[in-house]
């Protein structure tokens, strides 16, 4: 215990909040759930805040580098007295700066949610989710072994669930919650066999020890590991690469990404908080956590590189076809987080090298602000015109002053224009890759271009295009609940830039001096212009070329907007080959052999008792006959035979 | 006074034993049926104490288990009774072959 353990009330306020409104909610607080639900996670922040502001700026520092900090350690399951599992809170520079990210954004969304939400059914239960998706991402933020973060993964997982099928009622929404829950559970297979691999080997669960193990090249643990092979890499990569396959299932990466852009099917605020700002990134963040260990695995890094590019290339150019403005967002998530696996990738442990690990989590923290406020800027969009479709829009500028100029802040912060936050951290993560490998950085710098294109596409489709169709828009922008999150979240996606990041989150703890170079930045800041100027030029005023380029391009345009038949391939795996080759023979064998021989055995019981049950005749004289006769034959056996 | 041989006493249990197995067989009438029951019992009694008289007769093992045995007559007899008595009520009859419900 010390004087960091009141960062527990930080996850367990939502907690409370979870199981309060999940027991009495929809009987005793009908309106009032919200207002509860806000007040518990302000207070979340605030201690946030403190515990962000006394770490990085009081006594987080030692020598110049941050240390960590393990703020409470409770040992929670003892199978033997050296084999636990505790549960705990760790403070170094990542989970202290997700802290904020996670309350910070949950609280926007909360306050949000009492405009977008308002008059719902089951406005009580949906707050409940809200505080157990909180809870357990902040418990996952925090933990001290690679146990502990799994467990919280699952909740995650399962919270994500329940809030994509939030409209039950819908059978769309029902598919996409499955979908989503399958898809991620197939993944976190992977994170557990790894875990195992990882922690078999090092004989730890706790994160500190596994990684001081693992990396000391003259372990035994460490030579273990990387000497004994199994279909021609080491355990090493196997563990990691599985562990990664958990974290790329979360994190929609490719070709895991099919659940994310279903998942849209949850109210709106939901998907800014889970499928935008928080849980997505929980697979940059288990990386992250284990970096150290990835860093002495060429191998493992490579793959965090390449699967981190393609998933960030082929988002962005699926979500320049698509016409859902949830799914543009989805796609557009998908490229940013790829952008933040590259980044790890290229990266390496500690000094100048570990630029790529510091620019994918300030890519990180700026992109939690400028997605959730798209997200909420668009579910404020979808609120007015009640539809998700792009043609339904167009010229709202004038309809919804706030969200068009925040929606625009935020589109020219992910577009990368300078002097927003999106620049800033785009430029590190784009310098990393320059700095080691030419040909992930060409292809960063393409997406980086597309990205502005598409943000921009979908910012002028809804607020320029044609002219807005007033009628049938019979109420305002929304309550002022639904703004001030948008301006705080604006003010955030323009100066969230600013802060030094790179003095407080970096590999090793210690600062690294970055700077702006402007030879450097050229580039990628004229494509992103390029980019905003081709979407101004098709999309600001409603004509026919987009619909000629679209079909110059046919089976390329075709295949994007089909995103790419990915899905249709996940299907024709599952039902044809899976289902026909394993599924219906497992099926045959279970029915005819399974349950034929239990059938046998049921039947020969059967027919026995139907041949003797003349024996129970109810005749009392019989019975009496059966006993003598019984006794005069054991009489026989004892006297005679039983010599 | 010469003895009685033990073969003679023998005859006469295994004839008491006999005749109620016949009667219990052949009797459809619940109270007869009792009776024949008794008479088993008894058959048993003497030669109980048949043998106790002539094998071991310093001991009294053998009297003791007939008046054992005649406790456990006087108790089944009134189980039995019972058992006749609310037969009686439910079916107006004592007669074994009306009381055959409980069958498969």
């Amino acid at each position: 215990m010390n004087h960091y353990s009141y960062i527990a009330l930080i996850p367990l306020l939502p907690l409370a909040t979870f199981v309060l409104l999940g027991l009495f909610g929809r009987k005793y607080f009908k309106t009032f759930s919200g207002i509860i639900g806000t007040t518990s996670l302000l207070a979340s922040a605030v201690l946030s805040l403190i515990t962000a502001y006394n770490y990085f700026l009081v006594d987080g520092k030692v020598n110049g580098i941050y240390q960590k900090i393990i703020a409470l350690k409770i040992t929670w399951l003892q199978f033997a007295p050296n084999v636990s599992i505790d549960l705990g809170i760790v403070l170094d520079p990542i989970s202290v700066m997700m802290l904020v990210v996670v309350t910070f954004v949950s609280l926007m969304v909360h306050v949000f949610s009492l405009g977008y939400m308002k008059g719902e059914e089951r406005y009580a239960t949906y707050y409940a989710f809200l505080g157990l998706f909180t809870f357990s991402m902040l418990g996952l933020v925090i933990s001290t072994n690679i146990f502990q973060i799994y467990m919280f993964w699952e909740l995650v997982g399962v919270s994500s669930f329940l809030l994509i099928g939030y409209y039950f009622d819908k059978p769309s929404a029902v598919a996409a919650s499955k979908k989503a829950f399958i898809v991620t559970r197939f993944a976190d297979l992977g994170f557990l066999i790894g875990i195992l691999i990882l922690s078999f080997h090092a004989q730890t669960l706790d994160f500190n020890t596994l990684i001081a193990k693992l990396t000391a090249t003259q372990s035994p643990e460490f030579l273990s590991i990387s000497t004994s092979t199994f279909l021609g890499a080491s355990v090493l990569t196997w563990g990691l690469t599985l562990v990664f396959i958990g974290g790329a299932g979360k994190s929609a990466m490719f070709p895991l990404h099919i659940w994310l852009p279903d998942a849209m099917e949850g109210p709106t605020p939901v998907s800014a908080l889970i499928h935008a700002a928080t849980m997505v990134v929980a697979g940059v963040y288990l990386v992250a956590r284990l970096f150290p260990i990835f860093s002495v695995d060429e191998t493992a890094l490579h793959i965090v590189t390449y699967v981190g590019l393609v998933s960030a290339f082929i988002a962005a150019i699926i979500a320049c076809t698509q016409t859902d403005i949830k799914r543009v967002l989805a796609y557009s998530t998908m490229s940013q987080i790829g952008y933040m696996m590259f980044a790890l990738g290229v990266a390496k442990q500690g000094g100048e090298e570990g630029l790529g690990y510091m620019g994918s989590m300030f890519h990180l923290f700026t992109h939690a602000f400028f997605k959730s406020l798209l997200f909420l800027g668009a579910g404020a969009v979808i609120h007015m015109v009640h539809s998700n479709e792009m043609k339904d829009m167009g010229g709202l500028r004038k309809l919804m002053p706030v969200t068009h100029i925040s929606f625009l802040i935020a589109c020219m912060a992910i577009a990368g224009v300078p002097f927003l936050s999106g620049f800033f951290s785009k430029e590190e993560i784009l310098l990393a890759a320059y700095n080691s490998n030419k040909l992930v950085y060409g292809v960063a710098l393409f997406t980086s271009g597309l990205t502005a294109f598409y943000m921009f596409r979908l910012y002028f489709n809804i607020f320029w295009s044609k002219e807005a169709n007033v009628h049938g828009h019979h109420h305002g922008e929304g309550p002022l609940v639904m703004k001030i999150p948008l301006i705080i979240l604006a003010i955030m996606a323009v100066f969230a830039g600013y802060i030094p990041f790179s003095h407080f989150v970096t590999s090793d703890g210690a600062a690294l001096e970055t700077h702006i170079d402007i030879a450097f930045s050229t580039a990628p800041v004229l494509l992103a212009l390029a980019g905003i100027g081709l979407a101004a030029m098709l999309y600001m005023k409603s004509n026919a070329k987009p619909d000629a380029i679209a079909s110059t391009m046919g089976g390329l345009y075709k295949a994007a907007y089909k995103k790419f038949y990915i899905d249709e391939v996940y299907l024709f795996i599952t039902k044809k080959i899976i289902f026909n080759l394993i599924g219906r023979p497992a099926a045959w064998f279970d029915r005819n052999v399974v349950d034929g021989f239990m059938n046998l055995l049921a039947t020969i019981t059967a027919k026995i008792s139907e041949a003797i049950k003349g024996l129970q005749s109810g005749k009392v004289q019989n019975y009496a006959l059966y006993f003598f006769g019984g006794i005069a034959a054991l009489a026989v056996v004892f006297i005679y035979l039983w010599k | 006074m010469s003895e009685v041989p033990v073969t003679h006493i023998l005859f006469v249990s295994t004839a008491l034993f006999f005749i109620g197995m016949y009667g219990l067989f052949t009797r459809r009438n619940m109270i007869t049926m009792l009776m024949a029951i008794e008479l088993i019992l008894n058959s048993v009694n003497i030669n109980f104490v048949a043998f106790n008289k002539y094998l071991f007769p310093g001991k009294l093992d053998g009297i003791f288990f007939t008046i054992f045995i005649v406790t456990i007559a006087a108790a089944e007899a009134a189980v039995a009774i019972a058992i006749i008595i609310n037969l009686y009520r439910s079916h107006h009859s004592i007669d074994v072959e009306n009381a055959g419900e409980l069958k498969f």
